[in-house]
């Protein structure tokens, strides 16, 4: 009774100025598809939303100043050190504020769910092909979020001026200064003068606390409308094609479940910032220019950075009497600028490579793929490789390695390990389509071995279960080459002649190599028994719509009849 | 299987043009309802309610008859209740428990609020304790909650709705192509040159306008990266005391400290660059290309900011004589100038003159002879 009470008043006066019920009542049935990987983009929308509460909770006392004042706080070993008011107040949040020091850690690792959750949801973007036509944006629109994520951590971990945090933007103040021509300009606006200057933490606050946040957060709405608008993915499945989305509406089911993860999401948050110590600034000390400790690591996300950086050899040149400090400013821009490039283009390089250029709303099992798929484990392996290089020092010490064998392995590393990747994935993918054609094409063994009249004996196989079959033949078939169309002329159509043309015919065979197809359930290959043979006819059925629609566009559902 | 058999078009298709792609025909795959008739709950008719449960489909009509267009009764897409209702009790219970724990917990939270006290290192670690288990039991007990209730209270629920292509229809395409032409025309923005071209120019200095304003960020540089806070006669006091050193008392070997040029110890800016450590030599175990003039009784004295990016070089080894940057492992050999063993570093730290003044303290006998710290483009 009081749900339609409510309706009735509340409801009908915002209907009655907003004329939402049409639209409203839509939304509340669109259907949301699952998956587990789905989840991954929810946890960082969540991260983000906690971060923005927990956040404003901390400028409620944090001062981004860097005025000297001598500490007078709770915190004993520090009283009569000098310190910039940024780190008193910061230790005045984490002592003397109740919750303080819980907001502050929950916002730390909130900070470093945020970023692992993009890496993991771009991960997934990527390998289940979800990026393709319509959806190219997103992926354009993610990789910015991802670039303003780097950023606002940085400036964020830079904040509370400790020795760690101080160190970093010393490194930032170096990495400027090494850009040819301009660089030491930059450094100067940005920090107002020479290192360390006043000025650089208030800078860096309103960059933090207002700018970025409000860019991510527009862009953020906007990925999510066009996630809303284009309709979310879904894993191949039975009964799913490219023209519709099976799944559970919206109210109740995604609102609640949604929900659901956002608790979970925040209490595991909750957790970490309760009983894993983060970011102890306390232990680290105030910023000076003169100290430094051992074992200085950033945030895991600038890992990469930091790991160019070390494992560059010391190359620099001095042309007339300027320096080009390749030491240092290859390392910050091509490594990882080489990774969001490569990502940025890939949708379109792919699209003319393969010549596909329709819609896809079934996204693709990671082994369907392989070329893709080695590609990007190619460049998560370099990547890693890069970021583990960040931590040699660590890694040197725990594993008790010379640390310069550590180094010199991570530079001939670095080329050779995503090339290995490459070809190890490849292989693996290839394989493992291998194994679903005989899946398909011998079905599940029983353990049942029969005699046969003869003699022989076989062992029984039962063809697998329809929603197994709809996922092992999905698979994205792609555009033939305009020049095998005109086979009988043997001339190539004129856009594949020239240089570019064949540049794309050689990618094209490498990007569409494939396992070939096969076909299902053990036609004729003797092994099926009589209970095999009768479920052929309806998984054919079933096999041949899933493909079609991938093909032609055809609506084909395999349990129609 | 389909609660809406007969592809019949959703009532709200034929009337305005708002949402088009969303209102579509639409199968539902519900699973079989336990103890229904056929066709009860699935046709027009009110479904069965179980005491207690709210009326959905009441509310649904009330909102479905808004749109003006005359649509009445939509036909339920959605079971009412779960398949098995004992085992939708049984998942109830266990939902309002952990709501009720927490609530409790949540309660918790305000009275560890209230009770433990910060203001100490112990204190604040209690309070964290308290407050953040409380929290992480409230939110992570809504979320077991609330999951128990979508999984096992609520039917499970399988739909389907049809995708549309995004792209519109040619005639679509053509009437906005249409209208915008139109707009464009009729705004003469084509035609008349004169308006558009002087409306470009006035925007190019607007747009200068902001990188111009941002000029004074900071001074240009000049040649302040050049040079540090050592003079000649300046002493060497050690960094945090501010004590002035000798010789005499700095006489072991391999001892090493970081020295700030007198009255700059405090100032952050100087620091940066003017940062020193001294180091104590064996005789003999200081060698080429070490400036043997600028060091005293086998001390010498090297800029502590490391050649890559500025870091402190912290770290020395006393058996080897390596200096150490422990952000990117630039590895220098004191005894040998300074020199790049290992690591991005490109440049040996540079060394500071020294020498002794009248008391016999050290002293810098100039500033560096070249700049100290990262390079940068104006560097030769």
């Amino acid at each position: 009774m009081s749900v339609e009470r409510a309706l009735e008043s509340t409801g009908n006066w915002l209907d009655d100025r907003l004329h939402g019920a049409r639209g409203v009542r839509v939304l509340l049935r669109k259907i949301f598809p699952d998956h587990w990987s789905f989840l991954l983009g929810e946890i960082v929308l969540y991260s983000f939303i906690i971060l923005l509460l927990t956040g404003t909770f901390l400028t409620l006392w944090f001062q981004p100043s860097m005025t000297d004042v001598i500490y007078h706080g709770s915190y004993i070993p520090l009283r009569g050190v000098r310190m910039s008011e940024a780190y008193q107040s910061t230790l005045h949040i984490s002592f003397d504020v109740r919750g303080g020091l819980l907001i502050r850690q929950i916002h730390h690792w909130a900070a470093d769910l945020f970023m692992a959750g993009i890496f993991a949801h771009m991960i997934r973007v990527f390998f289940t092909g979800a990026y393709r036509k319509p959806r190219e944006i997103n992926w354009l629109i993610g990789i910015v979020l991802l670039t303003l994520g780097l950023l606002e951590g940085l400036f964020g971990y830079s904040l509370p001026d400790d020795l760690l945090s101080g160190a970093g933007l010393r490194i930032l103040e170096g990495v400027i200064q090494s850009i040819p021509i301009v660089g030491s300009y930059l450094a100067f606006f940005l920090f107002g003068g020479p290192f360390p200057g006043h000025l650089i933490i208030p800078r860096l606050y309103i960059l933090h606390v207002l700018l970025i946040p409000g860019l991510i957060l527009a862009l953020v709405s906007v990925h999510l409308f066009l996630m809303f608008h284009q309709k979310h993915t879904q894993m191949p499945g039975k009964g799913r094609t490219n023209e519709n989305v099976v799944g559970a509406p919206t109210y109740p089911y995604f609102a609640a479940k949604t929900g659901a993860f956002f608790f979970f999401v925040f209490g595991v948050l909750a957790l970490a910032g309760t009983f894993v110590q983060i970011n102890a600034i306390w232990l680290y000390g105030p910023f000076n220019p003169v100290a430094m400790s051992a074992g200085s690591q950033p945030d895991f996300y600038m890992g990469m950075l930091e790991g160019a950086l070390r494992v560059m050899p010391a190359w620099q040149w001095v042309f007339f009497g300027h320096t080009f400090a390749f030491n240092v400013f290859i390392p910050a821009l091509v490594p990882l600028g080489l990774v969001f490039t490569l990502a940025a283009i890939w949708p379109f390089l792919e699209q003319w490579i393969t010549g596909d250029r329709r819609e896809h709303h079934v996204n693709d099992r990671p082994r369907n793929a392989p070329t893709r798929t080695a590609l990007g484990i190619a460049v998560i392996t370099f990547y890693g490789i890069l970021w583990a290089e960040g931590a040699n020092d660590l890694l040197a010490d725990f594993f008790n390695v010379p640390l310069y064998w550590i180094t010199w392995a991570a530079r001939v590393a670095v080329f050779v390990g995503p090339v290995i990747a490459y070809i190890i994935t490849k292989r693996v993918c290839l394989g493992l389509q291998v194994k679903d054609n005989r899946l398909l094409e011998h079905g599940v063994e029983t353990g049942i071995i029969r005699q046969l009249p003869g003699g022989e004996f076989i062992e029984e196989t039962r063809p697998v279960d329809e929603e197994v079959l709809a996922r092992l033949v999905a698979r994205t078939d792609y555009p033939a080459l305009p020049a095998a169309e005109t086979a009988e002329t043997e001339v190539p159509p004129s856009k594949m002649r020239g240089g570019l043309g064949r540049v794309r015919e050689r990618l094209y065979k490498v990007v569409t190599e494939t396992a070939p197809a096969a076909q299902p359930n053990g036609h004729g290959n003797g092994h099926g028994p009589g209970r095999g043979i009768e479920g052929n006819g309806h998984g054919h059925t079933a096999v041949s719509a899933g493909a079609g629609s991938v093909q032609d566009g055809e609506s084909g559902e395999g349990d129609q009849h | 299987m389909s609660n809406n058999p007969s592809g019949q078009p959703d009532s709200g298709d034929s009337g305005e043009q708002s949402w088009p792609e969303y209102l579509s025909s639409r199968e539902s795959r519900g699973m079989p309802r336990s103890g229904e008739g056929s066709g009860e709950s699935e046709g027009y008719g009110p479904p069965r309610r179980v005491i207690g449960t709210p009326p959905p489909a009441t509310a649904r009509t009330m909102l479905a008859g808004h749109g003006g267009d005359g649509g009445g009764e939509t036909p339920r897409e959605l079971p009412a209740d779960p398949p098995d209702l004992v085992k939708a009790k049984k998942a109830e219970r266990v939902v309002a428990a952990c709501f009720l724990l927490a609530t409790l917990a949540g309660l918790g939270f305000l009275v560890a609020y209230g009770l433990i006290g910060v203001g100490s290192v112990r204190d604040a670690q209690h309070s964290n304790l308290w407050l953040g288990g409380t929290l992480s039991v409230v939110l992570l007990l809504l979320g077991a909650g609330a999951v128990i209730w979508v999984r096992n209270v609520m039917p499970p629920v399988e739909q389907t709705e049809q995708r549309h292509p995004l792209r519109s229809s040619n005639a679509d395409r053509a009437a906005f192509k249409e209208t915008f032409e139109e707009g464009t025309e009729t705004s003469q923005f084509v035609k008349r040159p004169l308006i558009r071209r002087t409306l470009i120019a006035a925007t190019v200095p607007l747009a200068v306008a902001p990188v111009v304003l941002l000029r004074d960020m900071g001074p240009l540089p000049g040649t302040s990266l050049a040079h540090t806070a050592w003079r000649k006669g300046r002493r060497l006091v050690v960094y945090g005391t501010g004590r002035p050193i000798t010789p005499a008392e700095f006489s072991t070997p391999g001892a090493i400290i970081s020295v700030a040029p007198e009255g700059f110890q405090n100032d952050d800016d100087a620091m940066a660059k003017a940062a020193v450590i001294i180091i104590k030599f064996r005789p003999g175990e200081l060698g080429a290309p070490t400036v043997m003039p600028w060091t005293v009784d086998d001390i010498v004295a090297y800029s502590k900011i490391c050649t890559h990016v500025g870091c402190p070089a912290a770290l020395y080894e006393q058996t080897t004589h390596h200096i150490l940057c422990p952000c990117h492992q630039s590895t220098f050999d004191a005894a040998h100038g300074a020199k790049v063993l290992f690591g991005p570093a490109t440049r040996p730290l540079p060394q500071l003159p020294m020498g002794l003044d009248s008391q016999g303290f050290l002293i810098a006998t100039s500033d560096f002879h070249e700049p100290v710290g990262p390079s940068y483009w104006e560097r030769s």
